[in-house]
């Protein structure tokens, strides 16, 4: 469902062109959810952003339900991948009740039944009919992460991209949301590709998992080798260990300096 | 308890609002030795509310009520904000989340850290600069004359919250209270900062209050943790034994966690439970 074919995407023209991702070849079937994880700048958003249209691939070839796509997306390819961003406090417009957030998509891809389709999303993500007109400031940080989702859902896609779509929330509302998406999959057959720096919250959702590090693909696991410390690569072991808690035999005098600059 | 650094006795926060007054922190009970005291609890909960009224920043219109609020011999609840002044940074320090913000963005981190020293210690600018260096070290800094010269916005997360955690030691406080110090640095670098608080707590037998809401984190690294729920303690527990917490609040977080090794196709939610709000003291 998405083919990743040697894919570059660099910001930046020319000498001062910075590569945030180099050269990830990734292939996700249809109806799996894979995760991406690493930690913050090892290029996982870019590569999401990329496959979303938001940003041009410098090299490669992204291939979306079988069709090669590139910069410019019809409207039809647009509708079939959609995002969740992290932050449910940014990403929804302020001024905007969920009715008219939720109505644009509709409006922008000329849908029919608009009413009926926004009552059926808020419905699917456990929002009640008392939800509906009010502003992103009137819900709780749960709630806008689930209009989100909403938005994402309301345009039927094939493809939902997580970026991160549970860190700004409480430990009890993230398992409301990793249970929300993990049956939006199951219901819709969608197919997902998630990035988190949690590999707890990416290996309750995903089989398989890539391990990215400075804009490279390290390795490609499965949760199941995560659970089971059946890693090979040095960098995931300490990405492993590091998210088990604290241990502080992990950590040996030489790893804590840093050099200046 | 000879050891004891601070006992709080009953401490509330209450805030006014349009329906009446807010509690964000009811009659919370603790003391500290030390030792290293984990406060864990969801936003909302009170735990940093907690941290604030010990450090004496709560603001008004808040307000601060305690039974017993004791600082070694100190009273706190009868200083002045000019006896408060002189006890931060010299005899409690605290660390909060984001260096970003919490440094000052037009002065060497150098500088900054010169300066805590001058303010507490009588010291030269030369002595100051002195020990400045040397704490940096301290936190592991490789090259701390370059580093001392560099500006916030020129550091990384993790190397900002280190310069963070030397400012708030040089002074050599008796307590430390880290408010989510690693909330925003990645989980390798997040491994490294800890290791650094431990080591410096340890040496200098200082006591310390991690504030969290990050469960394995503060299992692992604290030696006693105190859960909280709207604004109250519902439990107290030893770190190593949050696994067997009898309190359902407590449980369900633990086991709305997803977990590598036992995976799980739907995580059981939390049932909040209208009784847990009532007031326990």
């Amino acid at each position: 469902m998405i083919a990743l074919d040697g894919v570059s995407i660099a910001y930046g023209i020319g000498a001062r062109a910075v590569v945030a991702v180099r050269d990830l070849t990734l292939a996700v079937g249809e109806g799996e959810a894979v995760g991406l994880v690493g930690e913050s700048g090892s290029g996982q958003s870019t590569v999401l952003r990329a496959i979303a249209g938001l940003l041009p691939s410098a090299a490669g070839q992204i291939t979306l339900a079988g069709e090669p796509v590139g910069r410019r997306r019809t409207t039809a390819q647009r509708k079939r991948t959609q995002m969740v961003f992290q932050d449910p406090y940014g990403s929804l417009h302020p001024n905007q009740t969920v009715d008219q957030i939720l109505a644009l998509p509709v409006a922008i891809h000329r849908l029919d039944r608009g009413e009926a389709r926004i009552a059926q999303a808020l419905a699917e993500v456990g929002l009640g009919r008392e939800h509906r007109y009010r502003y992103p400031h009137q819900l709780s940080g749960g709630q806008r992460q689930r209009v989100a989702i909403a938005r994402a859902l309301i345009l039927e896609p094939r493809i939902l991209l997580l970026d991160e779509p549970t860190s700004a929330l409480d430990v009890s509302v993230q398992a409301e949301i990793l249970n929300l998406l993990y049956r939006l999959r199951r219901d819709h057959w969608l197919t997902m590709l998630m990035v988190s720096h949690d590999l707890a919250v990416i290996a309750h959702l995903c089989e398989r998992i890539g391990v990215m590090n400075h804009g490279q693909l390290l390795e490609i696991t499965t949760a199941t080798a995560m659970a089971n410390n059946q890693v090979t690569h040095g960098y995931t072991r300490q990405l492993l260990r590091s998210n088990a808690g604290f241990d502080r035999s992990s950590v040996s005098s030489g790893e804590l300096d840093v050099a200046a600059g | 308890m000879t050891d004891c650094l601070l006992a709080v006795r009953n401490l509330s926060v209450t805030y006014p609002g349009d329906d009446g007054d807010v509690r964000a922190v009811r009659n919370v009970s603790f003391t500290l030795g030390r030792e290293r005291l984990g406060i864990v609890g969801e936003s909302g909960s009170g735990k940093s509310t907690t941290g604030r009224a010990i450090m004496g920043l709560v603001g008004s219109p808040g307000r601060v009520a305690a039974d017993e609020l004791r600082l070694g011999d100190t009273d706190l609840r009868s200083l002045s904000e000019r006896g408060y002044r002189k006890l931060r940074g010299q005899r409690i320090a605290m660390v909060l989340q984001d260096p970003k913000y919490s440094l000052d963005p037009v002065m060497s981190v150098g500088r900054q850290i010169a300066e805590t020293h001058r303010t507490h210690v009588r010291s030269t600018a030369r002595e100051a600069r002195r020990a400045a260096l040397e704490m940096l070290q301290a936190v592991h800094i490789r090259d701390p004359e370059r580093v001392y010269t560099m500006y916030p916005h020129q550091v990384s997360g993790g190397m900002g919250q280190r310069v963070m955690i030397a400012m708030m030691l040089i002074a050599d406080p008796d307590i430390l209270i880290a408010d989510e110090p690693t909330s925003a640095l990645d989980v390798t670098v997040q491994t490294q900062v800890l290791a650094i608080i431990d080591d410096l707590v340890r040496s200098r037998g200082m006591g310390l209050i991690l504030i969290s809401h990050n469960l394995h984190l503060v299992s692992s690294f604290c030696d006693r943790v105190l859960v909280m729920y709207g604004g109250q303690v519902v439990e107290t527990c030893a770190a190593g034994n949050l696994a067997e917490a009898k309190h359902p609040y407590t449980q369900g977080l633990l086991a709305a966690l997803p977990q590598l090794g036992n995976r799980r196709a739907e995580l059981p939610q939390l049932q909040r439970d209208p009784a847990w709000m009532a007031d326990l003291a």
